[in-house]
């Protein structure tokens, strides 16, 4: 049915940026102290460090005809509040159970947050992209513009 | 295969309404951007061609040309101008809202086959630093 869909109109993709601060420390409970150290260096400090992560969340699907939008971007953004700035925003991240027992990197971080995001009724994630710093990003989704 | 990026900045007015609908309709869905008396943002235009380097040049386009087709086609049509009012493709009957998705799939079509030797291969428009549409030319 949603391929259907797809194929009625333009096909375009929104990106909204959301922001928030969380600390973590990264530390795998497989490695010895000296090997988390060596692994890690300065981001396995046992009390943890912090960032101030921008999250840009990708949407996309058919333009839709009455509304011009993919998505309802008020709709997006309630998601998000409830779902990733509610739940992450000045959190410690390894004390949450999005991580499981995986390491709270951003490269997780990245894929957690896509996982929330394919809860989204309003529209199709295509992918996430978190800058951890003013120097280091992630991405993970679809190649985009294939369809 | 090389992708190259040009950017550029147009200000413009425009409105959010849909004319198959009540007042309350379009105040419902669109909110604030519904107000009539329309409100502007600064846009962000990224355009992206693909091409090869040629041989001699060493370009995939000239970005002098690049630069004056995206005045020549975009930014003089819309810059601080309304896109409601004073813009063909969003003009009453269109059917055709200004939002910032339909502003990408527009400017693709102003742009489409009119830049010698690349393709072009995305347009991204931001009405915001937090906001930005993505086209890539799918149907």
């Amino acid at each position: 049915m949603a391929g259907m869909v797809f194929k009625t109109g333009p096909r375009a993709y929104l990106t909204r940026c959301y922001r928030l601060s969380a600390s973590h420390r990264l530390h795998s409970e497989a490695y010895t102290e000296e090997e988390n150290r060596a692994v890690y260096g300065k981001c396995n400090n046992p009390h943890g460090h912090g960032h101030n992560y921008g999250i840009e969340v990708t949407v996309g699907g058919p333009v839709h005809t009455q509304t011009g939008m993919v998505c309802d971007l008020g709709e997006l953004d309630g998601f998000a509040e409830t779902n990733l700035l509610q739940r992450f925003d000045h959190k410690n991240l390894n004390t949450l159970n999005e991580f499981g027992e995986a390491v709270p990197t951003t490269e997780n971080f990245t894929r957690a947050v896509y996982r929330i995001f394919q809860g989204f009724g309003g529209a199709r994630v295509v992918r996430i992209r978190i800058e951890e710093t003013g120097n280091n990003s992630f991405e993970y989704g679809e190649e985009l513009g294939k369809g | 295969m090389i992708l190259l990026t040009r950017k550029a900045e147009f200000s413009s007015a425009h409105y959010y309404w849909n004319e198959a609908w009540t007042k309350e309709e379009n105040e419902r869905v669109f909110g604030r951007c519904a107000n009539k008396n329309g409100h502007g943002h600064n846009y962000t235009l990224e355009v992206t061609v693909e091409g090869e380097v040629d041989s001699v040049s060493g370009f995939v386009v000239d970005l002098k040309e690049l630069k004056e087709i995206l005045q020549r086609e975009v930014v003089r049509v819309y810059d601080h101008r309304h896109l409601n009012l004073e813009v063909p493709e969003f003009a009453s009957g269109t059917g055709m809202i200004p939002t910032t998705e339909n502003i990408a799939i527009a400017i693709w079509r102003r742009l489409e086959g009119k830049i010698p030797g690349a393709k072009l291969h995305r347009v991204r428009v931001y009405e915001m630093a937090d906001l930005f549409a993505d086209y890539y030319g799918e149907h």
